[in-house]
């Protein structure tokens, strides 16, 4: 089959990679690209470890094809720390142990910070739902949406 | 117990040492491995539930020039028995498909959409067989059986073929207890299989050269038992495999075997490249370890001040295609809680044809649970009792003689439901159409073959190397013991999963027994860095090592009588330990066997919705026993973590099998797991009974978490919807059932 030429910028860095037209934008980030961060929990949508955005909005990069991010605009957990300083979340997130195996990490960071940048005082419903598309087996939430919650009430006094 | 000054570092709550790798995705995890002139593999799986193997015909497959190997069983070992030959069995059907989703042939090629194609090319020509699913009717009479032969001299006569196993104990004489009883409750119970619902699914990448020497790098949670099976099932010798542990995205039991890391293996053999094996979601659902499902009916017998005098419990497990479930243990854990004159429980192994269970955190218990505090609330209601009061006018103690035959010693279960009757969740108010429930639950815990070791560096700081996957945050606890013992902050140690060819055997990582035994290894390991640390000193100092001592990190001279010496600190040994006799550094090997019974009390309201059969957890508690909290963030990460699979198990999840005996929701979108809105915070209430077999006094805490939830959930139900539920997942239609049920009485 022949392969698709596409340039586009992910984390801020122009790319270009020639992909199989069945290719999943998830498998272009991991296999092409080298970026990792992403998994795959499932490949339908359902478990969002693959989260990233895209132009600035959420999507799960097992339903996107790779050819589909021809000038975009992509962002994943890789890009989240500023340099050598992590984002408040990831800070949050290691401080209280909101992770126990971390296959989930990735994507429920990329998604919370969608979330925070959407709307900075979240209640703790709002954060349960916006975060419903993203399955953790291991933490049972509770401390993900207290790191989340920590987060957001830091970063307002912030600003 | 053996620190009367107490902690100074555990107890406390650090950062954990790969948190930073885990925030920014640089962990890297089963999947995120490659290799030079890597290969992509993909599995053919049998859609039948049960079928002879007539012909599997590659040609077309390979004739695609990306296709450099295809593998089926002619590829594996012969002649294993024993385990060996069913998880061989397992992992690539020989005469017959035994399940919906059992391999029967892979493929490698250069792309893994290559391989997928090459997988769609492999023709399989099947003779379809009358199948069974079902716990009960696989061992009614006439049903079809899976494999002749296959029970073992347990098995009393006259039972039908799928039964594979027998277990039966106890003590007393549970029917004379029956008499004495003012009220008896009989009640039969189901349970449908559930998974572990890990989110990563099963990878490898494996290698296997021409020269016989083989690298193995997988997500399992015990990488030495990988190496002797993977070993064992390709014809290698075990030493020519290293097999290295990626870090894993979750396991809750379900990582502990192998399922496609020797097809990896033989692929790469006959390929001669590396292979890279990952499953799909609905591979992991078909494939890898279910729960057992079963079938259960509980007597229990209770005078009107609330004494159990008897309890009867009979426990059928199915267990797949292969013999396995753990019939004993569920039996087992059945009454453990409660001191009983009389109690006797019996379990049945029962073949069918669905995929070979696997352990799930605390394999048996949570269903025994469901099924005997299921029975013992309905007794406090009928009889008016507390059920608080019930638990602990019956509950095992340190000398009680157990349910399944030995004495406890120290355990904490009484303490649990002390704590929880006095928690304020326990006397709160309920909202109209709320119901509350309690549940003890217990597990064993597990020691198991351990090893580790433990080099100081020039620089002060110290490198632990343990055997034992990290699956929920145990490099932190591991780092705080070695910290404590040492003396050194807990930064300045760095604890690694050794690979197979560093380290001595190491048994998994199950049986809550991680911070238990690599623990108390690390613990002894650092003890003899120690003891050398002393000597190091004594020499320098000129007296006797006996007459050092180790405090704050620094030796000492153990008191006037020594010598009058500056206190040296460990960094300074370490700077100069090439010039005063060489390397520093400690092992530990054991078999530890003191690993502690841990015991568990849950509350839980819940609100159903009598409209749609909608159950809501509105409030939660744990309460269990950690001997001794290492990390208290992560001992509550496990207990939430354990409830909420449990309230998964309760409320949604299920295996569905259609009248084909094909698995019908093979997806995260079917088979729902709880997600952030099913769930409130989760309490938890750290108990410390310490546990006598271990230096700090700590017990595992990762599976007795999900034995209580089953039951509480229920038993909360069941008070909302005033009618008792006997049949998990308690479901909307299931709900809807019973409230019928009851409304035509
Ligand atoms: S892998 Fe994309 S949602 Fe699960
Ligand atoms: S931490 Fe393991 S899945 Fe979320």
């Amino acid at each position: 089959m022949s392969m698709v030429h596409v340039t586009a910028t992910v984390n801020d860095d122009e790319v270009e990679f020639l992909c199989d037209p069945r290719e999943t934008l998830l498998d272009v980030l991991r296999d092409r690209l080298g970026l990792t961060g992403a998994k795959e929990g499932c490949g339908t949508g359902d478990c969002g470890a693959c989260s990233v955005t895209v132009d600035g909005r959420l999507v799960c990069s097992c339903l996107m094809l790779g050819a589909e991010a021809e000038g975009k605009s992509i962002a994943t957990v890789e890009g989240i720390a500023d340099g050598e300083n992590l984002h408040p979340l990831q800070e949050k997130f290691i401080e209280h142990a909101a992770l126990q195996c971390g296959i989930c990490t990735p994507g429920i960071l990329v998604a919370t910070k969608a979330l925070l940048e959407k709307n900075p005082d979240p209640t703790e419903t709002e954060v349960r739902y916006w975060l419903a598309g993203n399955l953790c087996r291991c933490t049972g939430y509770d401390k993900i949406i207290r790191a989340v919650m920590d987060t957001a009430s830091d970063l307002r006094k912030a600003s | 117990m053996d620190r009367p000054n107490g902690f100074k570092f555990v107890g406390t709550r650090p950062d954990r040492p790969d948190g930073m790798d885990k925030v920014t995705g640089r962990a890297k995890f089963g999947a995120d491995a490659t290799a030079p002139g890597m290969l992509h593999a993909a599995i053919v799986r049998s859609p039948h539930a049960h079928a002879k193997i007539l012909k599997i015909d590659s040609t077309k497959a390979e004739a695609m020039k990306e296709v450099k190997a295809v593998v089926t069983r002619a590829d594996f070992a012969e002649g294993l028995t024993g385990e060996n030959w069913n998880i061989l069995e397992n992992v690539m059907a020989g005469d017959k498909a035994l399940y919906d989703g059992h391999a029967v042939a892979a493929v490698a090629a250069t792309t893994p959409l290559a391989a997928r194609d090459a997988a769609k090319l492999i023709a399989v020509e099947y003779e379809v067989l009358p199948h069974v699913t079902d716990v009960d009717k696989a061992m009614a009479e006439g049903a079809p059986v899976i494999r002749e032969g296959a029970a073992d001299k347990s098995v009393p006569d006259g039972l039908h073929a799928n039964v594979v196993r027998y277990h039966e104990s106890g003590h007393g004489d549970v029917e004379a207890g029956f008499a004495e009883a003012d009220l008896v409750v009989e009640e039969s119970f189901k349970t449908e299989a559930t998974h572990q619902g890990y989110i990563e699914p099963h990878a490898c990448l494996g290698q296997l050269g021409s020269d016989g020497k083989g690298e193995l790098w997988c997500c399992t949670q015990g990488h030495f038992i990988v190496q002797k099976t993977c070993a064992a099932l390709i014809g290698i010798e075990a030493s020519q495999l290293r097999v290295t542990a990626s870090e894993i995205g979750g396991g809750f039991g379900g990582k502990t075997t192998v399922f496609i890391e020797p097809v990896a293996l033989a692929l790469s053999r006959k390929a001669n490249r590396p292979v890279k094996l990952v499953m799909s979601r609905s591979e992991v659902f078909r494939a890898t370890g279910p729960t057992s499902s079963t079938s259960m009916d509980v007597k229990i017998g209770m005078t009107r001040d609330g004494t159990i005098t008897a309890g009867e419990g009979v426990f059928r497990l199915q267990g797949g295609a292969f013999p396995g479930a753990p019939a004993d243990l569920t039996a087992m854990c059945a009454f453990a809680p409660y001191a009983l004159k009389n109690v006797k429980q019996t379990g049945y192994d029962v073949m069918s044809n669905r995929p070979k269970q696997a352990a799930y955190r605390a394999p048996g218990s949570p269903m025994a649970a469901f099924a005997v505090e299921s029975v013992i609330d309905e007794l406090c209601k009928k009889l008016d009792l507390d059920p608080v009061e019930v638990r602990l006018k019956n509950a095992s103690k340190e000398g009680t003689k157990s349910s399944f035959g030995p004495r406890f010693d120290r355990i904490g279960l009484v303490e649990t439901l002390e704590a929880a009757k006095a928690h304020p969740h326990y006397s709160a108010p309920l909202e109209p159409g709320q119901g509350r429930g309690l549940s003890c639950g217990f597990w064993f815990n597990h020691g198991g073959e351990t090893s580790v070791s433990l080099s100081l560096s020039e620089d002060g700081t110290v490198a632990l190397s343990v055997g034992t996957p990290d699956i929920g945050g145990s490099r932190a606890s591991m780092c705080l013991m070695v910290a404590e013992e040492l003396g050194i902050p807990y930064e300045n140690v760095r604890t690694t999963i050794a690979d197979t060819a560093t380290l001595g055997y190491n048994d998994v990582s199950h049986g809550s027994r991680v911070t238990y035994a690599s623990g108390l290894a690390a613990i002894k390991a650092a003890r003899d860095v120690v003891n050398k640390l002393c000597a190091r000193a004594a020499n320098k100092w000129g007296i006797d090592k006996e007459a050092v001592i180790w405090e704050d990190g620094c030796a000492k001279p153990a008191g006037p009588n020594a010598g009058d010496f500056e206190p040296l600190p460990l960094a300074r040994i370490a700077r100069t330990m090439g010039r005063t006799g060489g390397p520093i550094s400690g092992h530990f090997e054991a078999t530890p066997e003191g690993a502690g019974m841990s015991f568990a009390t849950h509350i839980v309201d819940a609100e159903v919705d009598g409209e749609t059969g909608q159950t809501k957890v509105t409030r939660y508690t744990v309460v269990q026993d950690a001997g001794k909290a290492i990390h208290p963030s992560y001992v509550e990460g496990q207990f939430q973590g354990g409830a909420a699979q449990g309230i998964g198990w309760a409320l949604n999840e299920e295996y569905i099998y259609g009248e084909d005996g094909r698995l019908q929701n093979a997806v995260f979108l079917d088979y729902r797991i709880p997600v952030a809105s099913d769930l409130p915070m989760i309490d938890t209430v750290i108990v410390e009974v310490p546990n006598p077999g271990h230096p700090y006094g700590v017990r595992g805490v990762g599976e007795t978490s999900i034995c209580p939830p089953l039951a509480a959930i229920a038993n909360a139900v069941s008070d909302a919807a005033g009618v008792r539920l006997t049949e998990l997942p308690m479901s909307p239609p299931r709900i809807l059932d019973a409230l019928e049920r009851q409304a035509h009485g």
